[in-house]
């Protein structure tokens, strides 16, 4: 079993003492930023990129994995406690989950999330580690044309998930690959729009983006209106579900996890997706859908289950193709850049202990999870209790100190003021900021294959079109596209998009 | 939605256009090159002409059947007071050194909120400076002098 060996591989490396260690500090680290309203796990990741560069390659990919989904699995603790979701794919967890802490039943909720969690991060993982090599394979075959037109597609079905209008998301991906070309040319060298700075000569630094986007303009979002945090956080008393909770959560867990895995492959949001369509189909199976809404602990153990599964499967592009399906994986590939590795479908051949350590991490991150969060839940309902004038200060110092600290270039300081001001602004418009990170990300990508494409085919464009597996990605791509602006389909979307508001 | 129209998104179309243009304009003082051969131009004045379409396309949309979209208040103090903050800090990090830099840094952050007391921010910054010198520069070994040229050192 060549499956069995590779995960043989991939634990005795995350098992090594240094590995556990910082795949314990990860998921605690990531816990304590998904429990605290305020800030996301992108800019966590972000500020904390620069931390990780003084370890080893694959111990460094751990820990800011487990920060990932460990802010996940922390989201759902705040949902269900005060009802203030800390990341984006909790708000469905909020509904029932917060219902059930009301009628004091928080413990069980609590549970539900964290054992259908840690189920689907266990499946999501085997799912991981058995589609990648294929996957993978299948990508080396890839030439520029391929890549172009793949990372055209993912760019474009990011799109059909962002919130907002399919127009907007389109722009913010344009100005992310716009501002994507500050900086070099890779052919020939030229500085562009550097304004004869030296310091912008290496482009722009994608953590300041991050920062910028997704730590500053969330702040800024935050002090709009200051009321008061003190939230009334909901007592736990007995943890543990009774026979009947026991019995409802197990089809929705299994259901979860499937729709988890497959939908967190998509780019673009695949864990926001799945959380609410989990929720959406449990609660038309359900014999008792009057329920919902009022405490149905289906409502809880699903979209958990579901989110957890997509945020494993979530690194399948990443690891296999080197594309990002969202902003934190768009991070990972600049921490794997940073170590000297090219995300992409070498990494298997060419670095297999820390491909396979990586996912045998995630399943150890999973277990960490389970046993940290039900015991220690006392500490985070405390957490709770963090004002926010001391958390925001926090947050704008350990930002700078962090961005500066990557290249001790102020530059890249100055960057966050200003990608905190432009995504404060565009947000406020109705611009979701996860489609202008990832087009900045994928830019460079997307410029270097449709050049070197064009130069081996001699300056014909129609290469894009000959090439079956090019021309299918475009067609995709191009569907995707229809299906994002026709409006009755638009329609549904906002329907979906509306239960989780 | 119909007739409607939306400040929020004509004022996004608008910095699309805004910001496409300049890298229009950028674009087209680089080597553009042939389709074989793209120069440094070529690439972001495509990529640039698109962000300055979408946005147009926006406006118009913003003007005939626009996005209802509450905008809500600003918080220019914030704003104002966190923009100050980074820069100062971007601008004094080698300057100041580590230690003066994060204080005052940390002493303006807290200042965007309007509900801060005088002795709650000194009491914060203070905290923060010596939590972020134990973990960046003692924990971390980060390469920053705590105190910079400008203090004598």
């Amino acid at each position: 079993m060549e499956l069995l060996d590779n995960l043989a591989l991939g634990f005795s490396t995350a098992l090594l003492v240094q590995n556990v260690l910082y795949c314990f500090v990860g998921v605690l680290l990531g816990t304590a930023v998904g429990v605290l309203p305020g800030i996301g796990p992108t800019a966590t990741v972000a500020m904390l990129l620069p931390i990780t560069f003084s370890f080893e390659p694959v111990t460094a990919l751990i820990m800011l994995a487990g920060i990932y989904y460990g802010a996940q699995y922390g989201g759902s603790t705040t949902a269900i406690l005060i009802n203030l979701p800390g990341e984006s794919s909790a708000a469905v967890t909020a509904l029932d989950g917060h219902e059930m802490a009301r009628q004091g039943r928080a413990g069980p909720a609590l549970a539900a999330a964290a054992i259908g969690s840690f189920f689907a991060g266990t499946v999501a993982t085997l799912a991981l580690a058995a589609a990648a090599p294929p996957l993978a394979s299948v990508a080396l075959k890839f030439g520029p044309a391929e890549y172009f037109s793949l990372v055209l597609f993912g760019l474009i079905v990011s799109i059909a998930l962002a919130r907002g209008t399919a127009l907007k998301a389109l722009a913010m991906i344009a100005l992310g690959v716009l501002l994507g070309t500050v900086g070099q040319d890779i052919y020939t060298g030229t500085p562009r729009f550097v304004f004869e700075q030296r310091e912008l000569y290496g482009g722009l630094d994608f953590v300041s983006v991050a920062v910028g986007l997704f730590g500053v303009a969330e702040i800024l979002r935050n002090l709009e209106n200051e009321q008061t945090r003190t939230a009334i956080v909901s007592k736990v008393t007995n943890l543990w579900p009774t026979r009947e909770d026991r019995r409802r959560m197990v089809a929705p867990i299994l259901r979860g996890t499937g729709l988890g895995a497959a939908l967190g492959v998509l780019p673009g949001g695949g864990h926001v997706l799945a959380s609410f369509t989990s929720y959406a189909v449990e609660k038309r199976v359900s014999k008792r859908p009057q329920e919902f809404g009022r405490g149905a602990i289906e409502g809880v153990a699903g979209p958990e289950s579901a989110n957890n599964a997509a945020a494993q499967t979530s690194f399948i592009p990443l690891l296999t193709l080197g594309l990002p399906a969202h902003p934190v994986m768009a991070l990972m590939i600049g921490a794997f850049i940073v170590h000297g590795i090219t995300p992409g479908p070498n990494v298997i051949n060419e670095e297999p202990a820390l491909f396979w350590g990586l996912i045998a991490s995630m399943w150890i991150g999973n277990v960490l999870l389970l046993l940290l969060n039900l015991p220690l839940i006392g500490l985070w309902v405390r957490m709770l209790r963090i004002p926010y004038q001391v958390l925001f200060p926090m947050i704008i110092l350990f930002a700078a100190i962090g961005t500066y600290s990557l290249s001790f270039n102020a530059y890249d300081v100055y960057a966050i003021a200003f990608f905190g001001i432009l995504g404060y602004v565009l947000i406020k418009c109705g611009c979701e900021p996860a489609p202008l990170l990832l087009g900045f990300v994928l830019g460079p990508l997307l410029e270097e294959n449709l050049r070197r494409a064009l130069i081996i085919s001699r300056g014909d464009p129609s290469v894009f079109l000959t090439r079956p597996i090019s021309a299918v990605l475009l067609v995709l791509a191009l569907a995707a596209l229809v299906v994002a602006v026709l409006p009755t389909i638009r329609q549904r979307r906002a329907v979906v998009f509306a239960e989780e508001e | 939605m119909e007739g409607r129209r939306s400040f929020p998104d004509v004022l996004a179309g608008g910095i699309f256009v805004l910001i496409g243009g300049a890298f229009v304009v950028g674009a087209l003082g680089y080597e553009l090159g042939t389709p074989t051969r793209m120069g440094p131009g070529a690439f972001p004045l495509l990529v640039g002409a698109t962000v300055v379409a979408l946005g147009l396309a926006i406006v118009g949309k913003g003007l005939i059947a626009g996005e209802v979209i509450p905008f809500g208040p600003i918080p220019w103090r914030a704003v104002a007071v966190i923009v100050l903050a980074v820069l100062f800090f971007g601008f004094t990090i080698r300057r100041l050194g580590f230690v003066p830099t994060t204080a005052v840094t940390a002493l303006l952050t807290t200042l965007a909120s309007a509900r801060v007391r005088l002795l709650t921010a000194v009491a914060v910054a203070a905290g923060l400076t010596v939590a972020s010198t134990l973990i960046f520069v003692v924990g971390l070994q980060l390469r920053i002098p705590l105190w910079g040229p400008w203090l004598g050192f």
